[in-house]
């Protein structure tokens, strides 16, 4: 069997990498480039809005060199995850980018947009066919916690990807997919082992971060033979240990051994890392398990409100040694100022120098801190009310007469005007659940078009 | 003794948005199997220190091939909900930093 050969140029499509590193893989010889560019690291807002946590010169930067080289050798580009949430609005901007890319370098090409998002009527039918379980810890779905969602998206295995190019897809697009399926596909596709295949894509999916020292913005070359695979960072001041990549493999997950995917656990019990050469690590042994029932990930979110806040900063050391009394007297008159008007809201204060970054889990009890970073931070229904409990909380802070103070000016130092600022929508995860499929391929459409004529 | 002084890595990051899990990667294998046989790092010591009952803590696992023992509990909160503090929960690593270890 032939070895196959990966090219993963970055992390997440928009995090970029040095032409060199690019180069250097192109001179590999890859069969194919691949590119995970989602997550849902970034919260819940990015699925919900529909919107991308990248930014698109980014992308479009990291896309026209992928796609030119990619056409230029005649290989697949196959892109995961589109637009970050791989919903039907972020799979659309992604599309839209290789369309501006293909006009403006005038390249042809066959091309496969695979949906993603899957419709809450679906899921309800599915839920009413007990079809759906809590990935845990996540908590039981309910029907009227669906009803509350904004969005949904399932993450696609290699089978649909797969399925793209059987129908002679030359570039993919698509939507949320678990993020090593891009990488193993094709591999798959041309009888390639599933465990390692899958277990190699687990690697490439986040490019050189598996390498010392790591990074995220820099390319990683895949090898794939018949009972191994090999893993080699392009850039020379990068090398791979077998340290590096066995610690990658925990990454993110919860178990290093067992790892959950679409139609099977990739079981790493029997792995072994062997330094192949100074700068590459080959890995053998990796499994994959299939499951009696195929389940597809789903991730849901609901809009919780409309968030406003308001950035200061503190320093009287009077005041900083009470500052826990003043929010609390600052949230007592808030709900005394707002009582006649029955107001829901969230009201929130994030003390920096304090305990901003671990709230009730610091340790540290006292702050030492001669200064404070404040956040004032009010969620409600509705933006207009977001602002009137952000603002008044601000102002209120700004003029509290604590315990002796001197400083009878004003309490707070704002950096900006105007002091508050709409963060709009706050979405929540609800939805973290797997479904039962009898098709892998069933809830991700594929839509074939030659290129320029997709998305109208 | 100090977890600090013998791991080479000490991180947190989500696995998703409902868990938070630790990844310790000792200096080298000989550290890592003292530390781990020595049962410093247990469910009981993260209950502990990020304040959960027991049970959510779901798992800490000795990772022989990366020198590491892993850790998974319940985040407190799910990702970005409200009163979030780490959305990536990237920065709730420090309390692993100064815990005791005998060797």
């Amino acid at each position: 069997m032939p070895e196959l050969r990966v090219l993963a140029p970055t992390a997440i499509l928009g995090y970029g990498f040095p032409i060199q590193s690019f180069e250097e893989g192109l001179k590999r010889d890859p069969h194919v480039i691949a590119v995970d560019a989602g997550s849902s690291d970034p919260g819940p807002f990015y699925l919900g809005a529909g919107v991308s946590f990248t930014d698109r010169n980014a992308v479009k930067r990291d896309l026209e060199l992928m796609l030119t080289a990619a056409r230029k050798r005649k290989i697949p580009l196959i892109i995961g995850s589109a637009g970050g949430s791989g919903g039907e609005p972020h799979l659309k901007w992604n599309v839209e980018i290789v369309e501006e890319i293909a006009k403006e370098k005038n390249l042809a090409f066959k091309m496969a947009v695979i949906h993603a998002e899957i419709s809450p009527k679906l899921v309800l039918d599915k839920l009413a066919l007990g079809k759906i379980v809590p990935l845990e810890p996540a908590p039981d779905l309910t029907f009227e916690e669906l009803e509350k969602t904004e969005r949904i998206v399932g993450q696609m295995g290699i089978e649909p990807i797969i399925r793209a190019l059987e129908m002679g897809a030359e570039v993919i697009v698509a939507g949320r997919a678990y993020d090593p399926a891009v990488f193993a596909a094709l591999a798959v596709y041309r009888g390639f082992h599933r465990g390692l295949a899958t277990h190699l894509g687990k690697i490439l999916e986040c490019a050189s971060i598996a390498a010392t020292p790591g990074s995220g913005s820099d390319c990683m070359m895949g090898y794939l033979g018949e009972n191994y695979f090999q893993v080699e960072p392009l850039n020379p001041v990068r090398k791979c240990t077998t340290m590096s990549v066995a610690a990658h493999t925990l990454y993110e997950k919860s178990d290093p051994y067992l790892l959950p995917s679409p139609g099977g656990v990739l079981d790493l019990s029997e792995t072994q890392f062997s330094q192949q050469s100074p700068r590459a690590v080959r890995v053998t042994g990796s499994k994959f398990i299939e499951d009696a029932n195929y389940t597809i990930k789903l991730e849901g979110v609901k809009k919780i409100g409309y968030r406003t806040v308001a950035i200061a900063g503190a320093r009287d050391p009077i005041m900083i040694g009470q500052i826990d009394e003043i929010i609390g007297s600052e949230r007592g008159r808030v709900a005394d100022n707002f009582g006649g008007q029955n107001l829901e809201y969230f009201l929130d204060f994030k003390v920096y120098g304090k305990n901003g970054v671990m709230a009730d889990l610091e340790p540290v009890v006292e702050t030492k801190s001669h200064e404070l970073g404040i956040i004032i931070e009010a969620v409600a229904p509705d933006q207009a009310t977001a602002d009137t409990i952000c603002s008044f909380a601000r102002s209120t802070m700004l003029h509290w007469g604590y315990e002796g103070r001197i400083s009878t000016a004003g309490n707070l130092a704002f950096p900006y005007s105007p002091s508050d600022f709409r963060a709009g929508p706050v979405y929540a995860f609800n939805i973290y659940h797997l479904l039962e499929v009898s098709d892998p391929c069933e809830l991700f459409p594929i839509e074939l078009c030659q290129s320029g004529e997709v998305g109208a | 003794m100090k977890l600090r002084d013998v791991a080479a890595v000490i991180r947190s990051k989500n696995s998703g948005p409902f868990e938070l899990t630790f990844d310790i990667i000792f200096k080298d294998g000989d550290l890592f199997q003292r530390v781990y046989e020595a049962g410093v790092i247990t469910r009981e010591l993260f209950a502990q220190l990020y304040n959960l009952p027991v049970e959510n803590v779901t798992a800490v696992i000795g990772f022989s091939p990366a020198n590491a023992i892993k850790a998974t509990l319940v985040r407190p909160i799910p990702s970005g909900a409200l009163g979030e503090r780490d959305v990536y929960g990237a920065q709730q690593h420090v309390p692993l930093f100064d815990v005791e270890i005998q060797l």
